[in-house]
């Protein structure tokens, strides 16, 4: 439980493929979820004796319905274009976190109980029976990875490990072998709306708090209304940002950009979470569950528009999933993007001159974005392609004075994964999160050292949190790390 | 389940990260037991500001206080005017207010993207 033991890998100078070394982090394995969070989320709550045949009916069943996901596992040519594309890979030398590598783990069964060649020929294809060795490699390795899609972008056949890793977990919970962090998380949003577990009087008492802070800073009367029926705006946030550092410097800066656009709005203690970790452990099921609460919000409050706030997974979850999952948003006003994400709100206030910023409020900020990957890699915003690139970029630009781009093999689509996305912010994964953050801690440094950036704003609540805590280990302090709406909050003109 | 900690002669369950179950089975006796698994030798009295706030709050809320109130209230219980700093309670608690703080006061994990 002690951190002591963890080292940051020594950053050189340049991000390079590590020397080889089996097993460097098999015994990075996650808490299992116990039975009070399996039966919360209506899986088993322990695994059945006959496991094996209940997984493979299960992967027969997700082969059947995502055609996807056979593709992925028939057509890898073993090319080795992935190889050192991921983060975890690259920290931490195990090669079962190359990406293929990490699809051979599923596709070596697939093979085996799925096709004529394996069947037949077996161990020559690389076909492998499901043992109890092989679950608990999935379970280790399926749970290394974040599921952030960088290796996907350099895939000449464009496998996506991610949807592999979550058809991989959703067998895993459907044979009673879940995850902890993400399972006792989606309980809490069940029973109390979010990933924190913050009941509506206390989600209350720190809106309040915000109100008075804001009162004593600026002298501005800026509220952040809680549970307003008609308000013409829902906006639902990741519940870090009510709670944690970094993140409530963001949720500020939301407040401020309504008030001054004189746009009524709420927050909501029933629909009081954007994240939906369904999507990280690949339950269609309980992703809608969660993806409902908004919903209906959204209907008893009888707003216009839904707005949300800055949280990566959840834009994807929102921009890709919404439509079909829970939509059609027809009661919405058809005039707004359904949903529409707080950047690109911001930013068309920022166009019009509805709000006016003054940059020099950031001037002890020499800036930089981190683009967080599922934004980057699984979403679009805005009206115009690379809008989740440029975007953001904007609202950076207009907020403050001095902003420097990563270099391009670690920005924009090929962004690096922060180390803690996926359903992997989890404190027993320490090691793994501090290792898998290497590539990022280097570009950042280079950053600090050539051009001295001391700030990298992002729009994820994983990233805030997991860079807060990780940098620190590269002697990058946990202040380098911030919200775009941080720096909005401080140079909008109230 | 298995993870327990020793307090005087009695043993108390805790969960796989050292985070007490029962509310009830907290004592200050367990808070010292408990600081020295968060590398925190002595549990002074500008630990208990922060310990006793902790638990006050949870009490009424059901849930540990976003960061920003633990900043202002231990300020304001300290008799300063001002928010303490964020790095004065890392440096009281290493391992934040999230984990050692909540650890020591006997709350339960804060749990999402914290």
């Amino acid at each position: 439980m002690s951190d002591e033991k963890i080292e940051a890998p020594i950053l050189t100078g340049s991000i390079t493929v590590p020397k080889i070394k089996e097993n460097a982090s098999v015994n990075q394995k996650c808490h299992h979820a116990t039975e009070k969070h399996m039966e919360k989320l209506g899986f088993p709550i322990v695994k059945p004796v006959d496991w094996k045949e209940k997984a493979l009916k299960k992967m027969k069943e997700l082969l059947k319905k995502y055609r996807s996901l056979k593709l992925y596992l028939d057509i890898c040519v073993r090319c080795g274009s992935c190889a050192d594309k991921c983060h975890y890979f690259l920290g931490t030398g195990d090669p079962k976190n190359m990406p293929v590598a990490r699809q051979e783990l599923l596709r070596k069964v697939y093979k085996k109980y799925f096709t004529v060649e394996g069947k037949v020929l077996g161990g020559l294809t690389n076909a492998e029976e499901l043992t109890d060795e092989v679950l608990e490699e999935w379970y280790t390795y399926f749970h290394q990875c974040s599921q952030c899609r960088r290796c996907s972008v350099f895939c000449p056949y464009g496998i996506d490990t991610a949807e592999i890793s979550m058809a991989a977990r959703e067998i895993m919970d459907s044979i009673g072998v879940g995850q902890k962090y993400c399972n006792e998380v989606l309980g809490k949003v069940y029973d109390i709306g979010n990933n924190l577990g913050m009941p509506g009087p206390a989600l209350r008492n720190t809106l309040d708090f915000f109100e008075e802070d804001i009162q004593e800073v600026t002298g501005v009367d800026v509220k952040l209304p809680l549970d307003v029926e008609g308000a013409e705006v829902l906006l639902v946030s990741p519940s870090a940002d009510f709670f944690s550092s970094p993140h409530v410097d963001s949720l500020v800066g939301y407040a401020k950009v309504f008030h001054k656009a004189g746009i009524s709005w709420t927050l909501s203690s029933y629909a009081s979470e954007f994240a939906n970790f369904g999507m990280f452990i690949g339950s269609y099921s309980v992703m809608k569950k969660v993806a409902t609460r908004i919903l209906d919000e959204a209907r008893r409050l009888k707003v216009k528009r839904i707005i949300v706030g800055e949280c990566g997974h959840a834009w994807r979850v929102a921009y890709s999933f919404w439509n079909t999952l829970i939509g059609p948003f027809d009661f919405l006003d058809p005039r707004y993007p359904a949903p529409q994400h707080i950047c690109e709100f911001t930013l068309d206030l920022v166009n019009r001159g509805a709000i006016k910023l003054d940059k020099s409020a950031n001037d002890e900020f020499t800036v930089t974005y981190h683009d967080s990957c599922n934004v980057a890699r699984a979403t679009r915003m805005g009206d115009k392609p690379g809008g989740q690139f440029e975007i953001p970029r904007a609202l950076i630009r207009a907020s403050c004075n001095k902003f420097f781009e990563m270099p391009d093999n670690v920005n924009r689509e090929r962004t690096f994964c922060c180390g803690g996305g996926g359903g992997l912010l989890t404190e027993e994964l320490m090691d793994l999160r501090v290792k898998g953050t290497q590539p990022k801690a280097q570009a950042l440094k280079d950053l600090m050292e050539s051009h001295q950036v001391n700030l990298m704003v992002m729009i994820c609540a994983i990233c805030k949190a997991h860079f807060t805590h990780i940098l620190p280990y590269y002697d990058i302090p946990m202040e380098a790390v911030g919200g775009i709406h941080q720096l909005i909050g401080r140079a909008i003109v109230l | 389940m298995g993870d327990f900690i020793e307090v005087g002669d009695k043993k108390i369950d805790v969960d796989e990260d050292g985070f007490i179950h029962k509310w009830d089975d907290w004592s200050e006796d367990a808070a010292n037991v408990l600081a020295k698994t968060e590398n925190v030798d002595e549990l002074t009295k500008e630990h208990w500001v922060v310990v006793n706030y902790l638990r006050e709050y949870y009490t009424q809320y059901k849930i540990a206080p976003m960061i920003r109130l633990v900043l202002k209230e231990t300020g304001k219980r300290l008799g300063q005017e001002k928010a303490v700093s964020n790095k004065y309670i890392y440096e009281l608690f290493p391992s934040g207010p999230a984990k050692g703080a909540c650890k020591i006061a006997g709350l339960p994990k804060p749990t999402g993207c914290v």
